[in-house]
Parts: structure tokens; C-alpha cells; sequence
């Protein structure tokens, strides 16, 4: 990558190179393209705009329109087109700018790109990903502020990936890029600007494979994405307290890494569910599914619990807003009650 | 004060007397030019589809086919006289209406009766079904059973043969109904932006289901919205094998040196119903009668005979080989094994 795509690197106190979960979307996808011809991305003013929101700024200098590729605004037309080169055995990366506008993109999604592999006969496959911002806490309202990640984990066929750190983000795309099928990459807002360590030179982190955040023996705490960052918070806060959290995050929802899920629970006897997206019928209902029908079970102590997004439209009101998903102060709050729950 | 009528008659007072006005392209010196294997090929390949269909129909009467279908019979002149006008290795992406396009395209045809019995050696190894035929090798990059879909697909073949530079075209066939979709204006928008080698052709076979292109849009021909994309459109006369052939090589030959798409309408007329639950409600008699005067297989066979390409005996001849392909293929097609549904989850991704 050229110096003046990450003139915002830094070094940590261990010496370690920083820079942000946006840069390291950047970076992955520079380092993709320049390893493989294949590679291209293409979206809504990704070029001499960098993206709606400057993920792909100085992109288009180093490799020109047709691998930065501008698109009119036509989701559904983005999608098919991504589609349509993947079938070719191209690897493209579309943006689709807010996750809200994928709804227009269902079609090619949900009936071709998931469905081609299989409804062939296994001779076709559809090596595609689709990056998407996602979340609230931007103040921008019902239409451009959503999590609809549960949706397509009942797609066979889609895969789901939702990265929490720079990190994550670096190694779960460039695994995304070179996997064969399908992935909604969820990328959310909030985290663009968060910073982190990231090695420089490309490395996968494979999909279906979670993390154990921090460890802690009296509850586990399920989170992805935004949540992440927040459960380690209210971890940090329930430490003073003596109550000691482990945070793991799936990393992808689907596939899903069902088994470190499920020995963290049978280690801490209790599990604690968060996520952004609306409670009813959200990514919560199927976790808890997953750990209720596991070895699981005979461990727990206390119910599972479920803390998501409120079954409301994001408003756009600050105050609203803030108490349309869950904060730190939430997580504290139900993690703790759930800590003294059956004792 | 005039007598109430019901729906029905309404639609059919609307869709009975469509004036087509065809702009028929001259076609017929391609008698002369094409040679004479060539057009014994597109006449064996429009019996095949037709045989294969009545064949197929048969099968489901007889309580052999566990899906439905959806007949191109009478439509058979828009997929050979599409396909003729490609190189072998160029591609093609159609619809559920699509085993014309799949046979028309080269496919064979005892994989094509498997797949559309559901048999493990069938094309898709029964997964997929009548309205899913792919067969990738042979360049039919499959068909999508959701109006519309493969239009937006097909932008991203061409842009994939675009980058890679190849000399390939695409074809992408889809109906009048999908012409009144979102995919259609930003698919073909974008396909024309870009330059892209790809011809879509629109097989106005006069209803979407029940619903007439009379009552569906207020144009005359569907081909004239290419004005608004900036590209070619052509209305062609879709029950003449030679009309469309010089149609769509035109449009094939403008994509292949890198002038872009094009939007051709191949006005027919299907014969039968969309599916097996249709009732034909919607249309008359007499109007099924009207167009099957117009048979393209019978059209074409005049015209080469009449040309002196081959005497009557030896078109006949074709027809009846057509015929025996497609019996000895649903003979063996049945006596291929069903697919196992133990691994089915292994199967959703690739790896």
C-alpha cells in the first residue's frame, strides 16, 4: 500500500503499527487486488468520492476505473453485476453504501448468488462479497441505520460475516475476498474510526472460527460487531465489582463456530446475548437455540438471556436513539442481574 | 345504455386483435448464404425443442414428473435463430421458459430429459429442475426461474468478458413481463454505460402469465425503450428463424466489436399455457388458432424447400431423427437413478 493511503499510522505503546478498522478495510482490499487480478470493487462513488464513507479513498489512483469500478445508483443492478462476474470467476467486492439498501439488492442476493452453486448441481460457484456498513449511533434516522444480518443467516448458501476489531476486519476480508461463495461482510459505522493493531503484510483469519475476547469465569457474554467493543467495556466496569465476564465474539454468524460458543458456557454456567439488530427473529433467538440444545444446558445456572436492539425503527432523536440498542451502561446492568440470577 | 361486460371479456377485446406492425428485416438471401448444414442444424435443433416439450408433456400427463414446466412450444424460432447467430463458445443466460434456449445452445438432450426428471446424471444432478438448466461447459450459464433475475446477472457475465478482454458475446434472453421490472431499466442502463458485449433479447410472447402486453404497457414495441438506454433496438418478427438470426447477428456483431448492447424483441407467441395450472382464461381460441398458422417449424421447412436447400423428403427426414433423439433420451433418462438426499447440506457451498 502506498505510504500516503495510511498516513494516519501509528505505533502503539508496544511498538506495534495502529491504524483503524476503515483502514484495515482499505488495506485488505489493496492488498487482494494487488495479488490477484480478479479482484476488483465496485459500487456507489467508490472512486473519486473514496466511498460514501472514504473506505476506499486513493483506490481509484492506484488502479484505475475499471478495478474501481463507479456504478449508478442501482442496487439491484450492483448486486446482479457482482453476480454475473463471480459466476465468471471473477472475485468482486461490491459496496452496497447502507446496509438499508440492500433490500434492493434481495433478488440477486437471496435467488441468484445463494442459490447458483447448488440449483447447478455444484458446477457453478459465486465467489462474491458484498461490503455494507451497518448500525445506528450516526444520527441518521429509520432508512440508513439498520443491522439486517439475521436475515440472510436463514439463506443457505450467503455467508455472514460481522468483524468487531481493525484486526478482525484485516484477516476476515481477505479470507471473505478468496472464499467461493457468497459473504455479506457487515462493517459497522461506529468502528471505521476505532484503532487497533494490525500486522502489515495480508493474513486470513478463517471463517466460522470465534474468539475469545477476554476470558472470565461467572458469565459469557455472545456479542459481535458494535457489541463487542461495548461488552469488553462493561467487562472492565464488572471487574471492579468482582464480577468477571468472558466476551466471546463469533465473528462470523455463518458459518457459525457453535463449539467455542458452547464451552464457554458449560465453563461459566451463563450466557448473556447481545446484539444491535431487533430482538424478534434476531441472530439472539438463534444463539440461544444453539446453546440450549447443547452439552450446554446441564450447565446453566440461570436462563439464557437475550439484550438487542428494541423491535423499533431507529429514531433519529439522540436520546432515542442511544435507547433503541444497547449501551455499556446496559450491558452492566443486565450482565450483573443475570451474574446473581439462581444464586 | 351500453351492457356491462365482465373482466374477461375485457381483456380479451384488448389482446385479441394486436396489430403486431412487424418491421421485418430482410432475411431471406441468408438461404443462400448460410450454408445448407447450417440451416439442416437450426431446423433439427427447432423440431428437438419442439419434441422435447410435447415429450415432456407427455410425461407429466403420465404422472412421471414431479415439477411443473413451462412450454416454448411455438417460441421455437426465437431460440435457434438467437443461438445460430453465436460462435461455439460464446454464452448465454435464459429463463424459466428455457429448454428451447438450452437445446438451441448445444446441451444434451438425454442430460436435459435427467435433469427434468429430477435424475442424479441429469445436468444439475436434479437439484435444479426444468427451470434451472445450466450446462456451464457447453456455455448456457443457466436459467433463472425468478422473472427478470438473469438480467442484472447477465450485466456481470459481459462485465466479466469485457475485463478479461474476451472476444465472446453473451446473450441474455428473458420475456415481455421481465421488461416491466426495476432490474430491466438499471441492468440495461448499466450495461450500456459500459459498453458491454451483450445482446438482450426479449421474447414478447404477448402475456407475462395472464397478463397481455396490451394491458401491461402503453408502448407498441418493447423493443423502442433501448432509445432510453442510448442503444440499438429492434423489433423482429420472432416466429422466423431467418428474420431473427439476421436480427441477432447484427446485434452480436455490434457487441463483439465493442459498440455495447442492444435490445431486440422477438414478438411470438406461446402455444400453450405459462404452466400446468393454466387455464387459458385469459385468451381466446381463436387467437391460439391465429398464431398456430403461423408455426415457426412449418414456416422454416417452407422456406428451405421452397429454396431448393433440401426437398420435403429430407426435411421430413430431420424432423423424424428430431423425434427418435428425444424418445430414446426420456427411454433412458428414466431409467436413471434418483439422487441421495443424505449429503444435501454439503452441497450448499462451494469450497
Amino acid at each position: 500500500m502506498t505510504e500516503s493511503l495510511l498516513h494516519r499510522e501509528e505505533k502503539n505503546e508496544n511498538g506495534k503499527r495502529e491504524i483503524s478498522y476503515l483502514e484495515a478495510v482499505r488495506e485488505a482490499m489493496v492488498q487482494e487486488m494487488r495479488r490477484d487480478p480478479q479482484v476488483f470493487l465496485m459500487g456507489e462513488d467508490v472512486g473519486v468520492y473514496g466511498g460514501a464513507f472514504g473506505v476506499s479513498r486513493g483506490m481509484l489512483e492506484e488502479f484505475g476505473p475499471a478495478r474501481v469500478r463507479e456504478t449508478p445508483i442501482s442496487e439491484a443492478a450492483i448486486a446482479g453485476a457482482a453476480t454475473g462476474a463471480a459466476l465468471m470467476g471473477m472475485r468482486p467486492i461490491a459496496e452496497i453504501m447502507f446496509m438499508d439498501f440492500i433490500t434492493i439488492s434481495m433478488n440477486q442476493l437471496v435467488n441468484q448468488a445463494a442459490k447458483i452453486h447448488f440449483m447447478f448441481g455444484g458446477k457453478a460457484s459465486i465467489p462474491l462479497v458484498i461490503r455494507t456498513p451497518a448500525g445506528s449511533g450516526t444520527g441518521a434516522a429509520a432508512q440508513h441505520c439498520q443491522s439486517l444480518e439475521a436475515w440472510f443467516m436463514n439463506v443457505p448458501g450467503i455467508k455472514v460475516v460481522t468483524p468487531a476489531t481493525p484486526y478482525d476486519v484485516k484477516g476476515l476480508l481477505i479470507a471473505s475476498i478468496r472464499d467461493n461463495n457468497p459473504v455479506i461482510f457487515v462493517e459497522h459505522k461506529l468502528l471505521y474510526r476505532t484503532k487497533g493493531s494490525v500486522p502489515r503484510e495480508p493474513y486470513t483469519i478463517p471463517l466460522g472460527k470465534a474468539e475469545v475476547k477476554r476470558e472470565g469465569r461467572d458469565l459469557t457474554v455472545v456479542a459481535y460487531s458494535i457489541m463487542v467493543p461495548r461488552a469488553l467495556e462493561a467487562a472492565e466496569q464488572l471487574s471492579a465489582e468482582g464480577i468477571e465476564l468472558e466476551v466471546v465474539d463469533p465473528r462470523s454468524l455463518k458459518p457459525l463456530d457453535r463449539e467455542t460458543i458452547v464451552r464457554s458456557v458449560c465453563k461459566t454456567g451463563r450466557a448473556l446475548i447481545v446484539h444491535e439488530a431487533p430482538v424478534t427473529g434476531g441472530v439472539g433467538g438463534e444463539l440461544a437455540a444453539v446453546i440450549a440444545d447443547s452439552e450446554a444446558f446441564d450447565f446453566l445456572d440461570a436462563p439464557i438471556r437475550r439484550l438487542a436492539g428494541r423491535d423499533v425503527p431507529i429514531p433519529y432523536n439522540r436520546t432515542l436513539e442511544r435507547a433503541a440498542v444497547p449501551q455499556v451502561e446496559d450491558i452492566v446492568a443486565a450482565a450483573r442481574a443475570l451474574a446473581q440470577e439462581g444464586t | 345504455m351500453p351492457q356491462p361486460r365482465n373482466d374477461r371479456d375485457d381483456v380479451i377485446a384488448a389482446t385479441a386483435e394486436a396489430d403486431l406492425s412487424l418491421e421485418v428485416a430482410e432475411s431471406s438471401h441468408l438461404l443462400e448464404e448460410l450454408p445448407p448444414e447450417r440451416l439442416a442444424w437450426m431446423l433439427q435443433k427447432m423440431c428437438e425443442i419442439r419434441y422435447f416439450e410435447e415429450k415432456a408433456e407427455e410425461l407429466y400427463t403420465r404422472g412421471l414428473v414431479h415439477g411443473t414446466m413451462h412450454l416454448s412450444i411455438g417460441q421455437e424460432a426465437s431460440a435457434v435463430g438467437s443461438t445460430s447467430a453465436l460462435r461455439p463458445n460464446d454464452l448465454i443466460i435464459h429463463h424459466h421458459r428455457g429448454h428451447g434456449h438450452t437445446i438451441a445452445k448445444g446441451a444434451d438432450i438425454t442430460l436435459m430429459m435427467a435433469e427434468f426428471l429430477g435424475k442424479e446424471p441429469g445436468y444439475c444432478h436434479g437439484r435444479g429442475g426444468s427451470m434451472h438448466i445450466a450446462d456451464i461447459p457447453g456455455g448456457n450459464l443457466g436459467a433463472t426461474g425468478v422473472v427478470g433475475s438473469g438480467i442484472p446477472t447477465a450485466v456481470g457475465i459481459a462485465l466479466a468478458l469485457q475485463m478479461r478482454r474476451s472476444e465472446h458475446v453473451l446473450l441474455c434472453f428473458f420475456g415481455d413481463g421481465a421488461a416491466n421490472l426495476g432490474e430491466f431499466h438499471e441492468s440495461l442502463n448499466m450495461a450500456s454505460i459500459w459498453e458491454l458485449p451483450v445482446v438482450f433479447i426479449c421474447e414478447n410472447n404477448q402475456y407475462g402469465m395472464s397478463m397481455s402486453v396490451r394491458r401491461s404497457m402503453n408502448i407498441e414495441h418493447i423493443s423502442t425503450r433501448a432509445i432510453s438506454y442510448g442503444i440499438p433496438g429492434e423489433t423482429v418478427d420472432g416466429n422466423d428463424a431467418l428474420a431473427v438470426h439476421q436480427t441477432v447477428r447484427a446485434a452480436v456483431e455490434h457487441a463483439r466489436s465493442g459498440n455495447g448492447p442492444s435490445l431486440i424483441e422477438n414478438v411470438t407467441y406461446r402455444w400453450r399455457g405459462h404452466s400446468k395450472s393454466d387455464r387459458n382464461l385469459y385468451r381466446t381460441p381463436e387467437e391460439i388458432e391465429a398464431w398456430k398458422e403461423r408455426c415457426p417449424i412449418m414456416r422454416f421447412k417452407k422456406a428451405l424447400t421452397e429454396a431448393g436447400v433440401m426437398d420435403e423428403q429430407e426435411a421430413e427426414g430431420i424432423d423424424q431423427e428430431a423425434k427418435a433423439t428425444v424418445d430414446r433420451a426420456a427411454e433412458e433418462a428414466l431409467t436413471f437413478p434418483e439422487p441421495s438426499p443424505e449429503h444435501m447440506e454439503d452441497e450448499v457451498y462451494a469450497l
